[in-house]
């Protein structure tokens, strides 16, 4: 039997002790005596988030093949147990060996969403591993990070040693290489960080300078010293099917969001939402082959024992051989008590014929996400769907047995006016009233359900809103409020409902998103003052957020609300996506125009991507 | 065909509750790829129930399922593809088959076997004395307390429900009854005894382990008129 770090007075005192024991099914065993390299991989959120996690599978799977590592996981401990550590001064562990991180070589941080920072931080604090890159000696892990928040990593910069950007399965190799190559040496941590920053696409923040212009923005960002690299460019894989994907995935005991298995079909996207950071950065769009699919399909059915399969992707609809592989899912799982789950595909006569065979027509719900109340505002975002696809959508839907639509939407979308923000209630409208014409009453099952949920804006580097001004609160709750008001007026006012997300939680993923150095200095003030789990809203204390700027002489506003001119220099300019500042400058300004942007298959846009050599840019149909 | 899995639930198992239990074991038979039968409906389930849940903390040397199957693969095969795929601390002990009118497991429960032990650091002087004591109290015609219920409180006769108790070395064996009749945790039984000598207990002062569960013998009239569950269908068959 494995030693547990936790003594069982504690685990019997705390919500969910097997969040913390590990032995799941899958989870490697390795002899850390054999091993030359210890890796503690952490999503910093709670255990049931971060197992639902496809990407640090992959990678755990990726690392754990090599005979010489030893990839383990670690989450952030919930705030029952995190109390409890901290009174008892019990470092953190990783959760298949259960000893302390801070006997390992590298504690790898996957960046997913911003809120997640101040929980980072706490991971780094109940590791006993100084917070500041600066503070830390030899026999201290090595701390990287990576994951889409990479694609910004300067508000993070003090407190890690390096950052990857891009996708995983590239570099590592080679890292863990240098890592213990050096090592042998006895080379010195600073020797490892040199020898690192020489990878493509590793960014080791130490090694640049940074200097502002009086009015706060950048006025030079170098390299200081010859071993850094004037522009990271992202590692991509440009061969998926070449890659392994994960063979075993980690069954956990308890229920996780993401209790199933998870088929990547592709990663990319053609749309060119411009909104959108996965769909810029994550380009050009690659697709995995069929018989890749069916193969891993079977394999992790088998290895898991999990009852569900879904897919994953950002646009599953445009996988070239989608019905194929949904037909195949269908016919060889539907019968063994495996549900097959399916993604938000385009709604056509296809789509509705599998999504009658798979789901409860009645229980379930059709998802349309228009983002924008009206044709002129979808334009500026390049969103290419049109009324008249929803309601045509919706109107097949509605005769094959459904009755309840779910629209997604956004607000604070950059050239918004009133009649954008009203053109929300009047497409939900519009959409029941498609339901009542198309129906004849004694065909209805009761009631129409239009459910319409707004989140707020929050313009992501990468994007060609990226030179877009935010919102502040009050214009976004105020922006709500008038949405609110229109549905109020709407004839079938009882079959609609209208949600919409916090908009506290927005301005600060505002700042994250686009900030630079010193908005570190927040992040840790804000965490010593308690911040922790902000993206939880039962524990997202706004007060503390407000009181560490001030003390922090850091302004919200310099980084949401101000208007950026094009000849800025950005925070995140030094990262090469692929998708270049000179495209996404033209997509700015076509979208203030309300211009459209074909997608990839209909023709190029030139966005850069192309001179990764392969994907969507070479499929011969531009 | 109906069949009884007999299974243990040792080391850091014990800290999985009840429900994930249920799913995990679902997933087993999946991995192992057991013909187990499936309910109809638009999303069918596995034919599977337990016979008594075990509280988070305990371990057990004698959990009980009974599933039905499509096939009359042998049951040797079936126990070792499933421990094949079992998770740390889970052990299938033992599949048995059971006649076509076999009761579900949970309706023939009647009582459990715990063995207990003072948790390291936790220990009285005299351990074995302490155990000795228990014993002794349990040797009363009567004890009556008063036990928390969901609907208030209840007067019961613990003396009645606890058919043995016996101190072994360091520790303690007891039967007490269990399941839908009367359902007594061990727990319950120290708490008795600390009550009469006008004590608490501490919260972690024992380790618990279960080690069997067993059903009543139809008819059976002797001191102890139990079977576990696993031999109770062969006694009918």
């Amino acid at each position: 039997m494995r030693k547990l770090a936790l003594p069982d007075e504690i685990l019997l005192s705390i919500q969910q002790p097997a969040r913390y024991i590990g032995g799941e099914v899958n989870m490697c065993v390795k002899d850390p005596k054999d091993v030359a390299i210890r890796f503690a991989m952490c999503f910093p959120d709670v255990y049931d988030i971060g197992m639902s996690h496809l990407g640090i599978q992959i990678l755990y799977d990726m690392f754990n093949r090599r005979e010489d590592i030893y990839c383990e996981r670690v989450y952030s401990p919930w705030t029952d147990l995190d109390q409890l550590m901290r009174e008892k001064n019990l470092p953190l562990f990783a959760l298949e060996s259960q000893d302390p991180i801070r006997d390992f070589d590298f504690l790898g941080i996957t960046l997913q969403y911003e809120m997640s920072y101040t929980n980072i931080l706490q991971i780094l604090d109940l590791s006993q591993i100084p917070l500041h890159a600066a503070d830390r000696g030899e026999d201290v892990p090595i701390v990287i990070g990576g994951g889409p928040c990479a694609y910004n990593p300067e508000p993070l910069a003090d407190f890690f040693d390096l950052f990857y950007i891009g996708e995983g399965e590239t570099v590592y190799y080679e890292l863990m290489d240098r890592y213990k190559e050096n090592k042998r040496a006895n080379g010195t941590r600073l020797q490892f960080l040199e020898l690192a920053a020489r990878i493509p696409g590793i960014y080791v923040p130490a090694f640049y300078d940074v200097t502002y212009h009086e009015d706060g923005t950048i006025q030079s960002f170098r390299p200081n010293r010859p071993c850094a690299r004037e522009r990271i460019t992202k590692e991509l894989v440009m061969e998926l099917d070449q890659v392994n994907y994960i063979e075993k995935p980690l069954v956990p005991f308890i229920k996780v969001t993401q209790d199933r298995v998870v088929l990547e079909i592709m990663r990319g996207c053609i749309r060119g939402c411009r909104f959108c950071q996965a769909g810029n950065v994550y380009r050009p769009m690659r697709e995995r082959g069929l018989d890749y699919l069916k193969e891993y399909a079977a394999r992790l059915l088998t290895s898991t024992g999990h009852e569900e399969i879904s897919l994953s992707s950002l646009s599953s609809s445009d996988y070239t051989q989608l019905e194929e592989l949904i037909t195949f899912l269908i016919e060889t799982f539907k019968g063994k008590g495996v549900n097959i789950s399916l993604p938000s595909l385009r709604i056509d006569a296809f789509s509705l014929d599998v999504m009658s065979k798979v789901q409860d027509v009645k229980k379930s719900s059709l998802t349309f996400a228009p983002e924008a109340g009206s044709q002129r505002l979808r334009n500026v975002i390049n969103k290419g769907l049109t009324e008249e696809d929803i309601l045509t959508g919706a109107a097949s839907a509605f005769h094959g047995g459904w009755n309840r639509v779910k629209l997604y939407f956004m607000l604070g979308l950059p050239t918004e006016t009133r009649e954008d923000m009203e053109g929300i209630a009047l497409l939900s409208e519009k959409v029941a009233e498609t339901y009542y014409d198309e129906i004849p009453k004694e065909q209805r099952r009761g009631k129409v359900q239009v459910v319409a949920s707004s989140s707020f804006f929050v313009p992501k580097p990468f994007t060609p809103f990226q030179w877009a001004r935010m919102n502040t609160k009050e214009e976004f709750i105020e922006k709500a409020n008038l949405v609110r008001q229109k549905f109020r007026e709407m004839l079938n006012y009882k079959s609609l409902k209208y949600n919409w997300h916090e908009a506290e939680l927005t301005v600060l993923e505002g700042v994250m998103a686009r900030g630079d150095r010193r908005v570190g200095a927040v992040i840790e003030e804000a965490y010593r003052n308690g911040a922790l789990f902000d993206s939880w809203s039962e524990y997202f204390q706004e007060s503390i957020w407000m009181e560490a700027f001030k003390t922090c002489g850091v302004s919200m506003d310099f980084y949401t609300t101000r208007e950026r001119s094009l000849e800025e220099i950005f925070p995140w300019d030094f990262i090469d996506a692929g998708v270049s500042k000179e495209f996404l400058k033209q997509e700015w300004q076509k979208a203030l125009k309300g211009e459209v942007t074909p997608n990839c298959r209909t023709q190029c846009a030139g966005c850069g991507a192309r001179k990764f050599k392969g994907g969507v840019c070479f499929e011969g149909k531009n | 065909m109906k069949v009884r899995i007999k299974f243990s639930k040792q080391g850091a198992a014990k800290f999985i509750g009840h429900l994930d239990v249920m799913r995990y074991f679902q997933k087993v038979m999946r991995r192992a790829d057991i013909s187990i039968r499936y309910s109809g409906g638009f999303s069918p389930h596995q034919i599977m129930s337990f016979a008594a849940p075990l509280g988070v903390g305990i371990t057990s040397l004698g959990e009980y399922l009974d599933i039905e199957v499509e096939d009359t693969e042998p049951l040797h095969t079936m126990k070792e593809r499933m421990n094949r795929t079992m998770a740390e601390g889970f052990h299938v002990e033992s599949i048995t088959h059971l006649p076509d009118s076999a009761e579900p497991a949970m309706s023939l429960v009647a009582a459990a076997r715990y063995y207990l032990t003072f948790r390291p650091g936790y220990e009285p002087e005299d351990p074995k004395g302490w155990m000795k004591e228990l014993e002794e109290f349990y040797h009363q015609d009567s004890i009556r307390i008063t036990k928390k219920t969901k609907k208030g409180q209840k007067e019961l006769d613990l003396a009645s429900l606890v058919y043995e108790l016996t101190a072994q070395e360091e520790g303690v064996s007891m039967v007490i009854s269990t399941g839908s009749q009367e359902n007594i945790k061990p727990e319950l039984v120290l708490d008795a005894f600390y009550q009469s000598k006008g004590m608490e207990r501490e919260p972690f002062a024992f380790q618990i382990q279960r080690q069997e569960v067993y059903g009543r013998i139809p008819g059976g009239d002797s001191s102890l008129p139990f079977l576990p569950l696993k031999d109770l269908e062969a006694q009918d068959g």
